[in-house]
């Protein structure tokens, strides 16, 4: 019944196969790398912590080097249409390496982890895992490879989210992010088997193609996207499947929040740009036609209901990590406005603004830890006073905030620029939205200043004045934090250069 | 130079941060060298200003050279947008009649303002820094001619605002601060909207090139980008592009119906916050409509002039109304501020230059009698530890030299002949009178002259003559020599106002009389920008276009 492949065709895939490994090179990397972090930690077992943290340093960091040695290879598919190198991809492999760099940098800082857990064993391992899933969903083409790469950073996200075992909020905030995320994946394969029904493709090039041949029935098109929108609106939190974010984000430990927050949520951003710029417009349309594509509608009612909901949300919270939960809701809508321009400069604002997005939360998490180290909280409450106990954090959680807001002069002034940019070179058309994500953001200064309300206005409630100074290496990453906040909100260029290098996207040219 | 003053306050800001903050001494003197280095700057840019040079539009060949004077002009930003061409920001400084005046004014309100601060003892070093950051950001503000700049310097005076009120105000200070955060962004975020949408619709004849340009945006014919959101033809988005930017300037200084935030602000602010406030901020207001808001929509600003001068006249009663009803000095004078800014709207709504000249001299006038208001008021707050007029009486003999500044403050602010006050209000009158448009509106704002009066000379009666009240807030005690003298509770210092104090007011008090005598060293500066500023409204313009 099955023919045998003939030897030929043996010759030819084992060939291409060789010819894909050699532009595979930084996930191979990373691979040994998971594998030396497990050999390391059973080696090492029992001594301090140390080794691992700086392995996984260094061990990053080396990946870097790799990466950038892909910047000369022509972009293409490899492994036959499963995956691909391009400019988009490789600016993600860069953000997602910093990332976890930043989150074990985070992590070596929180002193929760030496009270909480007798080992971090496994922990630097899964980090670098997580990297790998979210290096290959920003890069594949093939919706088995999607799913795949997806499921990679679900399940170690899952880990990582309850790795406080004895604590019950994080355990409960493992459960939740399972319990949701295997209901929006299996909601988005569905949607996958839909678009195969369709195009009896699985390739996102392939099937542009097949649907720009044969066009499709429009209501099962809607219903396949609103259904693969599930899957990914998960991953980037943005309402209505926003769900888990608050218990994750204020249960997990806090690195992991950070990092799920900004590397996990940008994968889901760069997956969801790739799919719905190559797979369903079938090559970018003039912004006339785009509007009437229903999964821009969909992006659009998704984008003004995160920017609403997580800016009005985070109001009434009451603890930080909390309210910047509902505060990364409401950023994925304001990055989901970058998406709907669909044109390069849409791109191009929507990768700056994740880029100035990793700089200010991550600066915002790493406070809220060294606060935490300090007075064992995260609540609002607790912050009271603080400003004048820690000065160079309270600064610093203030530029961060600032910048948050999306006020000059840093760097998430220019993000918001961009992105406000973009969509008004479209002339009067998506006027009406740019009114609304400039009104939430009015809304979002009141809770965003409800922290530097209460470090600096209220008094603390316990008036020893003892000392709550900081150590010196997480001084210096702080200033540096907030420098490179600043300096990005006053010369951006390189920034923004970058973003729009890498607003290449194989398989589509965007105008 | 102009560079220079803007940044020197940072400058000497991030020399604090060097200071230990026990030094308080060497804090409060580092930010008054600055302050009086900036004043010396001032002084300097007003002695080589030419007056001759209009300014408001480009010069010859569309350079903003020989236009604008002490023109500092480099690229700062230039990002490449792929198929929109490229984003350029400029660093783009520069001064013309009406910024000068401004500049003066900033420059001089910053010094008192530092003086004033010597009195606060609280966190010396976080409120010097961010005193600084706030000098250096309204300094920007009126020499920007970028209007990304502009932006940036705009945004950056919030946050320190914020702090100084809610941080060292008075009891309700929390709200009071984030009530002015939240108004203010709140004009200021649309105000980046059509910033954007303003950059698309405008090309630079030089280059070619879109533009942040102000000097360009002036300049009807630079409005040449076929469909662009704000092209000429595109009159519904200028129409709202006006309105958007006018209210955000509105807030600013603040028109009604947008006022709610400036009593709360003042009563909470320390006084040097309220002098710097009345004396500078609120003119960011005015001067933003002038520099941006009507020359880039002239067509609808001439559609809108008697809507903004029942604006005018509304804040002109209005604000006067509420001066009179109020029991605490300092919101009397927060609201009279409110009044006399509507004086600024009423004269700039005439669209004339007398109108327009007698406005920017009122700007410049309010800087100078507010900030000696709000001195005066902190000088008995401090040593009466509150500011109910019912709790003082009769004052006069006791303290008279503060007694006499006040007169003088005072009489200025209602206008009395001879003060400054009073030749701007004229100007402002015969404007508004000459133009057929606010004509019946100027003719119910002389009411609010009336009613400056009114509460000023009540409160200057119920303060200052006739007796102690019974439940006054000091005592009459009867001096060694047989004199009666007043004693407040907790008050070490000297009864009357001691040198600092009258090292703040004695200029103010000179410049007021000076200005009122003798205006045209302010005048001589604003008319030739004025003449081409209402050139650049005037419908015939326009119509030429």
């Amino acid at each position: 019944m099955f023919e045998l492949p003939s030897g030929a065709e043996i010759q030819g895939i084992i060939a291409s196969v060789q010819g894909s490994v050699g532009l595979f090179i930084p996930e191979i990397y990373l691979s040994a790398l998971f594998m030396l972090l497990i050999v390391v930690d059973l080696v090492a077992k029992g001594r301090k912590n140390n080794l691992l943290a700086i392995t996984t340093l260094l061990g990053l960091a080396g990946s870097t080097i790799f990466i950038y040695q892909q910047h000369g290879l022509p972009a293409g598919e490899i492994f036959f249409g499963m995956y691909v190198l391009d400019e988009f991809a490789l600016f993600f492999k860069y953000f997602f390496v910093l990332s976890a760099i930043v989150a074990v940098v985070v992590t070596m800082a929180d002193e929760q982890f030496d009270r909480e857990v007798k080992s971090m064993g496994e922990y630097y391992a899964l980090i670098v895992a997580m990297v790998i899933g979210m290096i290959m969903m920003a890069s594949s083409a093939d919706l088995i490879m999607i799913f795949l790469s997806m499921e990679l950073v679900s399940f170690t996200g899952y880990i990582l989210a309850g790795y406080f075992k004895r604590n019950p909020r994080s355990s409960e905030a493992a459960l939740k992010y399972l319990v949701y995320g295997a209901v929006s994946s299996g909601l988005m394969v569905y949607g996958f088997s839909l678009i195969y029904g369709i195009t009896a493709q699985t390739n996102i090039i392939k099937i542009s193609l097949e649907l720009a041949a044969h066009g499709s029935d429009s209501l099962v098109m809607i219903l396949a996207t609103l259904l693969v929108l599930a899957g990914f609106g998960y991953k980037i939190g943005a309402v209505p499947f926003h769900f888990w974010s608050p218990d994750v984000y204020e249960g997990s430990p806090t690195p992991v929040t950070a990092y799920l927050s900004v590397a996990s949520k940008a994968a889901g951003f760069a997956l969801l740009m790739r799919f719905f710029y190559v797979a369903i417009p079938h090559g970018a349309l003039p912004p006339e036609d785009t509007l009437g594509i229903d999964w821009l509608s969909l992006l659009m009612i998704l984008s003004v209901a995160s920017m609403i909901y997580g800016n009005v949300v985070a109001l009434w919270q009451k603890n930080v990590k909390r309210l910047l939960a509902y505060s990364s809701i409401a950023h994925a809508g304001y990055l989901l406005l970058g998406i709907l321009v669909m044109d390069q400069f849409g791109t191009q604002a929507t990768l700056f603004y994740l880029l100035s997005y990793f700089i200010m939360n991550f600066g915002a998490f790493y406070v809220v830890i060294l606060i935490s180290n300090k007075t064992g909280s995260e609540n609002l409450d607790d912050y009271r006073g603080l400003g004048k106990k820690m000065p160079l954090a309270g600064a610093a959680l203030t530029v961060f905030l600032i910048s948050l807001v999306g006020l000059p002069p840093t760097v998430g002034f220019i993000g918001k620029l961009m992105i406000f940019s973009a969509l008004l070179t479209k002339g009067t058309l998506y006027m009406w939205i740019a009114l609304i994500g400039i009104m939430t953001s009015v809304i979002s200064l009141y809770y965003y200043m409800l922290i530097p309300l209460n470090m600096y206005l209220r008094e603390s409630k316990s008036p020893d004045e003892k000392g709550m100074n900081l150590a010196l290496a997480p001084q210096i990453i702080l200033a540096v934090l907030m420098m490179l906040t600043l300096y990005f909100g006053l010369f951006f260029t390189p920034l923004s250069d970058f973003a729009k290098y890498s607003s290449v996207m194989f398989g589509i040219t965007l105008q | 130079m102009l560079s220079l003053i803007v940044f020197l306050p940072i400058i000497a800001g991030l020399v604090i941060l060097a200071v230990p903050s026990s030094q308080k001494q060497i804090i409060r003197i580092v930010s008054l060298l600055a302050a009086l280095a900036q004043g010396v700057l001032a002084v300097l840019i007003w002695r080589g200003y030419d007056p001759s040079l209009p300014g408001i539009t480009a010069g010859a060949g569309g350079s903003p050279l020989g236009s604008f004077q002490f023109v500092e002009k480099v690229p700062w930003i230039s990002l490449n947008l792929g198929g929109f061409g490229s984003l350029n920001i400029e660093y783009f400084l520069g001064v013309d009649g009406i910024s000068v005046t401004m500049v003066i004014l900033t420059a001089l309100v910053s010094a008192i303002g530092v003086l004033s601060s010597w009195t606060i003892q609280k966190q010396v070093k976080g409120y010097f820094i961010l005193y600084n950051l706030l000098a250096s950001a309204m300094m920007g503000c009126f020499v920007a001619l970028d209007f990304f700049l502009f932006y940036v310097f705009w945004e950056i005076m919030l946050l320190p605002m914020y702090f100084l009120i809610g941080i060292w105000g008075g009891p309700n200070r929390e709200y009071a601060a984030i009530k002015f955060f939240l108004y203010t962004l709140f004009g200021s975020v649309f105000m980046l909207l059509v910033m954007i949408g303003l950059y698309f619709s405008v090309t630079d004849p030089a280059t070619g090139l879109h533009t942040f340009s102000l000097v360009a945006m002036a300049t009807q014919t630079n409005f040449n980008v076929a469909g662009a959101i704000f092209a000429p033809e595109n009159h519904l988005w200028r129409q709202i592009a006006f309105i958007v930017l006018f209210v955000g300037f509105a807030i600013k200084v603040p028109m009604f119906p947008f006022h709610t935030w400036l009593p709360d602000a003042h009563v909470e602010a320390p006084t040097p916050i309220s002098v710097i406030l009345a004396g500078v901020l609120l003119k960011l207001g005015t001067y933003g409509m002038i520099r941006i808001n009507f020359p880039l929509f002239p067509e609808v600003f001439h559609a809108s002039m008697y809507v903004i001068g029942i604006f005018g006249a509304i804040n002109i009663i209005y604000g006067a109304l509420c001066a009179l009803a109020q029991k605490d000095l300092k919101k009397m004078v927060a609201y009279s501020s409110i009044s006399h800014m509507g004086y600024v709207l009423l004269g700039l709504s005439a669209g004339n230059s007398e109108g327009m000249v007698g406005a920017l001299y009122q700007m410049f006038n309010h800087g100078t009698i507010t900030a000696m208001l709000f001195l005066l008021v902190g000088v008995i707050y401090d040593r009466a530890h509150t500011r109910q007029i019912d709790k003082f009486g009769g004052l006069a003999s006791y303290m008279p030299v503060y007694a006499a500044v006040v007169t003088i403050a005072w009489f200025a602010s209602l206008g009395l002949p001879g003060l400054s006050g009073f030749i701007s209000e004229a100007f402002v009158f015969v404007g508004a009178f000459s133009s057929e448009t606010t004509r019946p509106i100027a003719m119910v704002s002389v009411l609010g002259i009336v009613f400056g009066a009114a509460y000023l000379l009540w409160s200057l009666q119920r303060m200052f003559l006739g007796k102690r009240n019974d439940d006054a807030a000091y005592d009459l005690v009867t001096g060694p020599d047989g004199h009666e003298h007043i004693h407040f509770h907790d008050w070490k210092g000297k009864l009357d106002l001691d040198g600092r104090e009258l090292a703040m007011l004695v200029p103010l008090v000179v410049i007021t009389i000076f200005l009122g005598i003798y205006p045209m060293p302010v005048l001589g500066m604003l008319t030739s920008s004025i003449n081409k500023l209402v050139q650049v409204l005037s419908p015939v313009v326009m119509s030429q276009m």
